[in-house]
């Protein structure tokens, strides 16, 4: 019996470390903000105004301010920076998906021995800081940088090609940065694959494209669908690239967001977006989450 | 002589240094079942693999029905193969499973309907059209994965391991239900098994393998009474091995001598060797009588203790020490309830067998 209570105990005391973490610094902070998005931006310290008052007759008082959801909507810089960072996520993510499917799969189908050779080379970049690596691109792509001046240095080009400040540079920067997060998953759902299913296929008269489109590509879904999460819900409120890269004209919502936190020192406001960017995101999340959840099913 | 439906023809197949299959040719004849028998790593799934097309020959030819497989990728091969793992796609019910096979040869919908619900049909399993895989028990995705791999017809069909899965009870039933589809289908099979029990239920013929090589074609019963070589009398079946020389060599018998033995080995049918040639000789258990008195004749006996006796039910397993320290295993069909010889251990008893019984052979 105590024995029992004992072992209950540590369970809840095991479960509650995780649980305290969430709640201590992503429970409170998202309601700390969803509190913000519904209150008022004043000129003071704190620059906005609180939900809660007591008015004179010892009554309670709550007032919620929809306005900064209804002024993001008036406002076409919100929906027009919305539509853009959705455009650029969803457009990165397939590049990624076409770039990292093949390497993923070459991966598995290498030689035992060089699989975990193939895999470091994968995740080497993340040794560098990723600022670094973004500067590195400005290097790289710049008007005066290694891919112009090879370019005319080869007489393929007369005048450099503006790639900085566009949203090329995003592209591929964001791909580029993001591909590991598509291989990683890839690889490990199609490394589990059996390869008795292949040759089951190919024995039964399907020729080597048809396995892949009958066999390899369907059962690889959940893997796909985890790397185009993790590609696409980051990219989304992506910051760093945008603003190191990106053109000025075409603004990202993560440039957004923290242009009104920081510049406006509107937080009432960037409040309303982080909320709208996260209710817009929660739909992939539970995609993401029911397909490992079967995932998980299936390996049971 | 009319050409062989199946011909493997002085095939070879080296990994790096390793010959898996080292210059092995044999025939099957249309309509047989034809099992390849031996221990892991013999080489029999790898000639099963060059059969199916999943591996190239490092030398020699493959033909069925003298067509030459050497140029044909496994998608155009007529051959089909029921895997070891059954192989079943995870993500198709079975009846997509099934139609998998036909959906390649673009044929009507209508056909292939016709043609899984026939297939299903014979393999028992009609009713489980929309199950998924991992829905199924063990013998229910062994016939799914038996019905995927007929439903195209295959001139040759290759069996890995097929009822190594299951379990022995379920097994035993599978073997004949195996037996009763392929000659309702007429297809040929070419089963791969180390299973000699399931070898000799289902095989017209068995090859049996050794070391990448064909060390003994024939039919089941001629492999185990007359066991060509050392190696397929021991491996065959269980066997007492005893090592002797030739002491006459008349036509109509031979007598060899055994250290381990008190008396002579008399057999009945012949081999020919030179006067004192080393010889093997193989007894089987179940063809030695136990006895407490002294048999009559003076060869063809062994005496010894009873060392220990199994009862496995349909027949008694003893271990008898001879004199020579040599152990000797005998059966016994326990045809009685009551048996009017009762044996115990440590018990003094004779061994003696026919002079049909012993297989020679010289080393």
């Amino acid at each position: 019996m105590i024995e029992r209570l004992r072992n209950s105990l540590g369970r809840k005391a095991v479960v509650s470390v995780p649980m305290i973490w969430l709640l201590l610094f992503f429970v409170v902070p998202f309601l700390i903000v969803l509190k913000l998005s519904f209150s008022e931006a004043l000129l003071a310290m704190p620059p906005y105004a609180p939900l809660l008052t007591w008015t004179h007759e010892r009554v309670l008082a709550i007032q919620l301010h929809l306005a900064n959801y209804h002024f993001l909507f008036t406002d076409a810089l919100y929906l027009d920076s919305f539509l853009y960072s959705l455009k650029v996520a969803a457009v990165s993510t397939l590049l990624c998906l076409l770039l990292g499917y093949p390497m993923a799969l070459g991966i598995t189908r290498a030689a035992p021995e060089r699989r975990n050779l193939l895999l470091m080379l994968v995740i080497l970049p993340f040794w560098t800081s990723f600022l670094l690596r973004v500067y590195a691109w400005i290097g790289l792509l710049k008007d005066d940088g290694l891919i112009n001046t090879l370019l005319m240095s080869l007489h393929l080009i007369s005048e450099p090609i503006t790639m900085v400040n566009t949203s090329f540079a995003v592209y591929v920067a964001i791909v580029y940065s993001y591909l590991p997060f598509m291989i990683l998953p890839l690889y490990s759902n199609l490394e589990k694959h059996d390869r008795s299913l292949l040759e089951a296929a190919a024995d039964l008269g399907a020729p080597p494209w048809k396995v892949f489109l009958r066999v390899t590509w369907p059962l690889s879904i959940p893997g796909v669908v985890a790397g185009a999460l993790l590609v696409f819900i980051p990219a989304v409120g992506e910051y760093v690239i945008p603003s190191l890269l990106g053109s000025a004209n075409q603004i990202m919502i993560g440039r957004v967001l923290s242009d009104e936190f920081f510049e406006n020192r509107d937080w009432p406001v960037a409040s309303a977006v982080a909320i709208l960017i996260l209710i817009v995101l929660l739909g992939p999340i539970i995609l993401f989450q029911r397909y490992r959840s079967r995932e998980l099913e299936a390996a049971s | 002589m009319m050409a062989a439906y199946v011909e493997i023809d002085q095939v070879s197949k080296r990994f790096g240094d390793f010959v898996a299959v080292d210059n092995v040719s044999l025939q099957v004849d249309r309509g047989e079942i034809f099992c390849l028998l031996g221990a892991s790593g013999c080489g029999k799934t790898t000639l099963l693999r060059l059969l199916a097309g999943f591996e190239n020959p490092s030398s020699g030819r493959l033909l069925i029905d003298g067509q030459d497989l050497a140029a044909i990728p496994p998608y155009q091969r007529p051959v089909n193969m029921m895997f070891q793992s059954y192989a079943l796609f995870p993500h198709m019910t079975v009846e997509r499973n099934v139609a998998f096979g036909l959906e390649q040869e673009r044929l009507g919908r209508d056909e292939i309907h016709r043609r899984v619900a026939e297939i299903l049909e014979i393999v028992r399993m009609g009713a489980y059209l929309a199950r998924k895989p991992h829905q199924l028990s063990g013998g229910q995705r062994q016939r799914v994965a038996l019905a995927r791999a007929l439903i195209k017809r295959p001139k040759l069909l290759l069996l890995d391991e097929p009822l190594g899965a299951l379990d022995r009870k379920l097994r035993e039933h599978t073997q004949f239900e195996l037996i009763n589809i392929q000659q309702q289908l007429g297809v040929t099979f070419v089963v791969v098994t180390h299973d000699q029990e399931e070898a000799m239920t289902l095989a017209t013929r068995i090859g049996v393998m050794n070391h990448g090589k064909i060390v003994q074609i024939g039919a089941p019963r001629q492999i185990y009474e007359f066991p060509a070589t050392r190696f397929v009398a021991d491996f065959i079946g269980s066997v007492n091995l005893f090592d002797g020389r030739l002491i006459e060599d008349e036509p109509d018998y031979v007598r060899v001598r055994c250290e381990q033995l008190p008396a002579s080995v008399l057999v009945d049918h012949g081999i020919s060797a030179p006067p004192d040639a080393p010889l093997w000789v193989a007894v089987r258990p179940e063809k030695i009588n136990l006895s407490r008195q002294a048999p009559p004749d003076p060869d063809n006996w062994a005496k010894g203790v009873i060392r220990e006796i199994a009862y496995l039910g349909d027949l008694s397993v003893f271990l008898v020490r001879l004199e020579s320290g040599r152990e000797v295993r005998a059966t016994l069909a326990n045809n009685t309830r009551k048996p009017e010889e009762q044996f115990s251990r440590d018990m003094p008893v004779y061994l003696s067998w026919d002079a049909s019984s012993p297989v020679i052979g010289s080393t």
